[in-house]
């Protein structure tokens, strides 16, 4: 079977967000970049069915300029059999899941994994773009997936309220939730083999813009903190009660 | 020319998020000098519709059918197509829920529409539409410019107030039959959480980390998340601990949530915790270390020992209210 894993290109969990001067883009100036975390996820969870015997081709995505190769050379390191760049700027949704969704619909895969959000856009998009423009069933915020012979596959999602027990048939497109797998730590052998496997450049097909970034700006900051003695919390209590918080 | 909103139910009935979706509805489509209407899909009883006139819906399409009792995003996102074409609306409003995020994505990708995901202020007709857009998980704001004539909307969740504007929501039955192909997935079970307020939901929420020492000791969080009528949150340590429920983890790599008032109680604030609090409106930090980084973003604080202070206000609170 053929497995797709999408990831995007994220500054790390840990950064504090700059802006250039002009605050058109963040200020990648010292920035390390990362596989975004739920993305990852779909990749452990492939790399797992490879281990329960099943036989699949891996192959990592990512969206985005020469930038990201590191960051896909970080997803062959961790085990994917094969990474392709499709050499377009990331950050328009509509934009990114058409092309993904070329890419996808030439090759013809049996799993699409991606993340349940990236950490940068934070749309929760993508994928369901991705679904459509395929025409294929969507399974979001997947916390489990066991594959029913080749063509079928149960999950657990988080919904509202629960967890929502599901199945359909492949080929589908999921979104990773925390508990379908475990992040994995590229070991020795996986980063040296890393270097020779294949990273293809693939140039994007033509779609119109779907959005335009005019600029970005912090969230407001938060006002100074009123602290209130700790022997008399009492004080915090009346002030929370007048201002109607409780 | 209409705004749209996709009233999704939960069990028959609508909720919190899509009268924020709808007060939002409203508001913008005062700006652009039209109606709002709504698309309601699976078994909801003729009241429940009627209530959306509340919040300013002058009509709901209602579209059942046996098949689409149960939520299916293909399914139900062609039910919204279907009657965004026929009611020619060019604002389809989808609440960012689990299951709205997915409609949203299938209705935009259907409509070439351009995604307006995570908005967080009132978009602007007379500037091509343009938004802010919550990003870098909530710490920075994106200005976008929408390049298409359709658009679709999920506002923040919990980021616009609930607006009441009375009219009278005629309802419609508008006729669709899913495709067979659309019900692509099967639903087996529903496996209810635990009890207790929806994390994503709640006004209020109580939250508490390692400094709570151990699981032993959460009786004082849960005590005051009962008298306040809160949810429960915790870090991600605890939760990876086992001291608490994965599904009350917050943060970068848990749920994100943005309640009115957020409680937070020997928590360190560091910033992945941060991208998924940050967004409350209001923070109360309970710490023993005046340096811890919470305190950076609170608006209220108590720097003490979270074992003698919670108790007190627990007691405060019980006495306040008599
Ligand atoms: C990739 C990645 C993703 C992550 N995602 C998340 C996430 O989503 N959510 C999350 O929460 N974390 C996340 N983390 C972990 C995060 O970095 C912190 O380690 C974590 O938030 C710390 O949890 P804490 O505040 O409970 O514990 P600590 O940092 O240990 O803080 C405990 C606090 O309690 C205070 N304290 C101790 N005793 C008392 C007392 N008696 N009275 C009052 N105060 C007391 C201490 O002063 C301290 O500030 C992530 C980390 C990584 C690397
Ligand atoms: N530029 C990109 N390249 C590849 N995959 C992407 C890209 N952007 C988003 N995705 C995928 O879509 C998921 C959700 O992203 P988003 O819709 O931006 O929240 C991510 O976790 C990735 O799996």
């Amino acid at each position: 079977m053929k497995i797709l894993v999408c990831i995007s290109h994220v500054p790390d969990t840990t950064t504090k967000i700059q802006f250039t001067p002009d605050k058109t883009s963040i200020n990648a100036n010292g920035v390390t970049f990362i596989i975004d975390p739920y993305g990852e996820y779909g990749l452990s969870r492939a790399i797992g069915f490879t281990e329960e015997g099943k036989q699949a081709e891996i192959v990592a995505l990512c969206v985005g300029g020469a930038e990201v190769e590191p960051t896909l050379r970080k997803a062959l390191a961790i085990g994917a059999n094969k990474a392709v760049r499709i050499d377009a700027p990331a950050g328009d949704p509509g934009y990114v899941a058409r092309q993904i969704a070329a890419y996808a619909g030439k090759e013809g895969f049996d799993i699409l994994f991606t993340g349940k959000e990236s950490i940068d856009f934070n749309g929760s998009i993508v994928p369901g773009m991705i679904a459509e423009l395929l025409h294929m069933p969507f399974v979001s915020f997947a916390t489990s997936m066991a594959l029913d012979g080749d063509d079928k596959a149960s999950f657990h999602r988080e919904i509202d309220g629960g967890e929502e027990v599901l199945e359909t048939k492949l080929p589908v497109v999921v979104s990773c939730q925390k508990g379908i797998a475990e992040w994995r730590i590229p070991n020795m052998r996986g980063i040296m083999a890393a270097r020779t496997k294949p990273l293809e450049v693939v140039a994007p097909v033509e779609v119109v813009a779907y959005l335009e970034t005019t600029g970005y700006d912090y969230p407001p900051v938060k006002g100074d903190c009123k602290y209130f003695p700790a022997d008399q919390p009492e004080e915090l209590v009346s002030t929370l009660f007048q201002k109607g918080l409780i | 020319m209409s705004v749209l909103l996709f009233a999704e139910n939960a069990s028959g009935e609508f909720k919190k998020p899509i009268w924020e979706a709808a007060s939002y509805g409203f508001a913008l489509a005062q700006k652009m000098g039209v109606a709002l209407e709504a698309v309601s899909v699976g078994q909801v009883a003729e009241d429940e519709l009627k209530s959306l006139g509340s919040y300013g819906v002058t009509k709901v399409h209602s579209v059942s059918s046996d098949e689409l009792n149960s939520f299916v995003n293909t399914a139900y996102a062609a039910a919204v197509v279907a009657v965004a074409q026929a009611s020619g609306a060019s604002v389809v409003i989808v609440p960012q829920t689990y299951n709205g995020r997915a409609v949203a994505a299938r209705v935009a990708a259907r409509l070439d529409a351009a995604p307006l995901i995570g908005v967080v202020s009132l978009l602007d007709p007379a500037h091509e539409f343009e938004a802010e857009r919550s990003s870098y998980s909530g710490k920075g704001i994106q200005h976008v410019k929408p390049k298409r004539q359709v658009l679709v909307v999920s506002p923040k969740l919990n980021s616009f107030e609930i607006a009441e504007n009375q009219t009278t929501a005629e309802v419609v039955s508008f006729s669709f039959e899913p495709e067979a192909s659309s019900l692509d997935t099967v639903v087996k079970n529903f496996i209810k959480a635990s009890e207790g307020i929806s994390l994503t939901e709640a006004d209020t929420v109580v939250s508490a980390g390692r400094g709570m020492k151990g699981p032993e000791n959460w009786g004082m969080i849960e005590e005051l998340a009962g008298l306040l009528g809160a949810a429960t949150a915790c870090s991600k340590p605890t939760a990876d601990m086992g001291w608490r429920p994965h599904h009350e983890h917050v943060g970068q790599t848990g749920i994100q949530i943005a309640p009115n008032l957020y409680i937070a109680i020997g928590i360190s604030g560091a910033i992945q915790h941060l991208a998924g609090v940050s967004s409350s409106k209001n923070i109360v930090v309970i710490n023993k270390d005046p340096e811890a980084p919470f305190f950076k973003i609170a608006d209220y604080g108590i720097v003490g020992d979270l074992f003698e202070v919670v108790p007190k206000i627990n007691a405060a609170i019980k006495q306040a209210r008599g």
